[in-house]
């Protein structure tokens, strides 16, 4: 049996977690993580066909209808061979899967959504008011990131790889930035790690602060909306007074960090992370009390912990439902930071809920531990102009607010030869359709919101 | 809860009126008579036509506290129907052409379009990728743009505010 093979096998019965695949010229490349080892298997045959792994892995469907529809390459065996991010000129007629049985209806939403949101379109079999099926239709906003990204440098390119989530940008600067080092060999200053892990646990407070409003507004409680968003608010505030940016984008480059951290920054991080630390476990114990509002949120989109780990879903996603993964295990400085990672197993709106609100707290920890220990020294090693043999290439498992995002590059000459991006999102889509099957319409927006996918990571 | 409520209260966090002098050029060349038409309120229907999600970040928080975008009567509404301005954020993706003229048609008129954000007008990282056709003007005709990537608030609702001639 040949390594490809093999770990179809591995796959398919659960030993090994499926992390990325793609096309890279004649080559179709296959990430996939066992324990806290992360090994990459290519298979390059004449013709570019290769077996299919989500024939046995239904995980890789997705990734494999991406690569058939923009490479050379053919999956063999491959069950579903329809367009995914590349509508083309059949975009009005895509055959959605039959859903059969009696009384059944259909509802077709978006791609354009009531809400400020971004598109997709969602198409709804219900008996009565309850969901039999949803299905997925994604790519609307497939902006071309990876074919823009070739032929760039790493520093051109780093501005793309920025803009490819925008609510995870510092999360994917850092994840391109660390594979471009490593490709390179390169090693950036730590006070640089320390210092883009700060802005990432700033994202990352930022997003669940927001999340935890929108799901409690999503039932209708408005109040948690407004006190989250002022929270908030804040965060973001803080982050352009430290960084120059709300969002701190641009702030991490391949090699290190633009901006440095005033002491005036300090102080404003631990004012901030003090504000937070009052005034957010009084949100918490509000959610608490709230009957009404847990009645929407308990027992809601359930996940079931078989499908999170099948899937390896990243994040709160598949912390709630049972799954012990987080990147930031695996990479510095977090190997020198005290945090806890918390799993529940009910996978519920209410557990995703409940995930981010520990997170929010860890975060505040995080941000502490890094101001007091921060080490000092430069903030950028210089990149080599020219790549020591022509090529080399690396990767990235980066823990965003999200999940884990992969990235890979392979660079040539200076210059992106290829990058691939994936998005925790491409293994929580798909189990968002199977956590809101059996469950009324009406509650599709807050279990969507309590997963909370990108589309702008997935559509790439 | 009512604890809660009160200590709102008694922190406003609400802040004046932005002032942006960019847009008070623009304000100026905006005709009298969109001024009159639009009266004193304005109903935004936004559009994500390929973003990267950062302008709608930025976009969701004029509703909060800080900027609370109703107060100057500018609200979102959820149908294009029910639209005076289309604000459309992202390099238009040749995926979203079709849903952003569907939007734009099902509005009626007379009507204005808002591009919010560096993609949106055109300059943003992606304008080359050939998955896009470009600025939103390349598909609709464009009234107001507001730079930025993404643009702040404070920017965002001094264009907006400018629509009404308030700046
Ligand atoms: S302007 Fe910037 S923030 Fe807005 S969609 Fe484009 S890349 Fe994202």
């Amino acid at each position: 049996m040949s390594g490809w093979e093999e770990a179809e096998r591995t796959l398919a019965a659960g030993e090994a977690s499926l992390v990325s695949l793609w096309a890279d010229g004649p080559r179709a490349r296959l990430a996939l993580l066992s324990g806290p080892e992360l090994r990459i298997l290519d298979h390059e045959a004449p013709g570019g066909h290769f077996p299919s792994i989500g024939r046995l892995h239904p995980p890789a469907l997705r990734l494999e209808r991406a690569l058939a529809e923009s490479s050379a390459l053919v999956p063999d065996g491959l069950p579903d061979t329809r367009p995914w991010l590349l509508h083309g000129a059949e975009a009005l007629s895509y055959p959605f899967l039959p859903a059969k049985g009696e009384h059944l209806h259909q509802i077709p939403v978006g791609p354009v959504h009531a809400g400020i949101i971004e598109p997709g379109h969602f198409r709804f079999t219900c008996a009565g008011e309850t969901i039999v099926r949803l299905e997925e239709r994604l790519g609307y906003v497939h902006r071309g990131v990876e074919a823009l990204m070739e032929g760039k440098t790493p520093e051109e390119a780093a501005k793309i790889a920025a803009r490819i989530s925008g609510d995870s940008t510092v999360a994917y600067a850092i994840a391109f930035a660390r594979a471009v080092e490593s490709a390179l060999g390169v090693v950036p200053p730590s006070r640089a790690l320390w210092l883009a892990s700060l802005m990432a646990e700033l994202e990352r407070l930022a997003n669940h602060l927001g999340d935890v409003g929108a799901i409690c507004n999503d039932a209708a409680f408005a109040l948690m909306l407004s006190h989250c968003g002022i929270l908030r608010e804040r965060v973001l505030r803080a982050s352009f007074f430290c960084f120059g940016h709300r969002l701190m984008m641009d702030r991490i480059l391949p090699g290190g960090v633009t901006t440095d951290l005033s002491a005036d920054g300090i102080a404003h991080l631990r004012a901030l992370v003090a504000e937070i630390g009052q005034k957010f476990p009084r949100l918490l114990s509000l959610y608490d009390r709230t009957a009404s509002l847990q009645d929407r949120t308990v027992g809601t989109g359930i996940l079931r912990p078989d499908l999170a780990r099948l899937w390896a879903a990243g994040g709160f996603v598949g912390r709630a439902s049972g799954r012990d993964f987080d990147a930031r295990r695996f990479y510095t400085p977090y190997d020198s930071l005290t945090f806890a990672i918390t799993v529940r197993s009910e996978g519920d709106v209410d557990a995703r809920l409940r995930i981010r609100a520990a997170e929010i707290t860890e975060s505040l920890g995080l941000i502490t531990q890094i101001l007091d220990r921060l080490p000092a020294g430069p903030l950028r090693s210089a990149l080599p102009a020219e790549l020591p043999g022509g090529s080399g290439e690396g990767f990235a498992l980066i823990e965003g607010f999200r999940g884990d995002i992969f990235l890979h590059v392979r660079l040539e000459g200076g210059r992106i030869a290829r990058c691939h991006a994936r998005d925790p999102s491409w293994f929580q889509w798909p189990l968002l359709e199977t956590a809101i099957a059996g469950n009324i319409v009406a509650d599709f927006p807050i279990c969507n919101k309590s997963f909370n996918c990108s589309y702008a990571g997935h559509d790439l | 809860m009512l604890r809660t409520l009160l200590e709102g209260l008694r922190q406003p966090v609400t802040e004046a009126l932005p002032t942006d002098p960019e847009f008070a050029e623009l304000a100026k060349k905006l005709s009298r008579e969109t001024r009159r038409r639009l009266g004193r309120g304005l109903a935004i229907r936004v559009l994500d036509a390929g973003s990267c999600n950062g302008c709608e970040l930025e976009i969701n928080a004029l509703a909060n506290p800080f900027y609370d975008l109703e107060r100057f009567g500018l609200s979102f509404v959820a149908s294009p129907r029910h639209a005076d301005v289309l604000l459309v954020t992202g390099p238009v993706t040749r995926n979203m052409r079709e849903a952003l003229l569907r939007a734009y048609d099902a509005m009626p008129a007379p009507k204005w379009v808002v591009a919010a954000g560096d993609c949106a007008s055109g300059c943003g990282v992606f304008a080359k990728s050939p998955a896009c056709l470009g600025a939103v003007s390349a598909v609709i005709q464009v009234d107001l743009v507001i730079p930025g990537c993404p643009p702040t608030p404070a920017r965002l609702l001094a264009g907006l505010l400018a629509l009404l001639g308030n700046n």
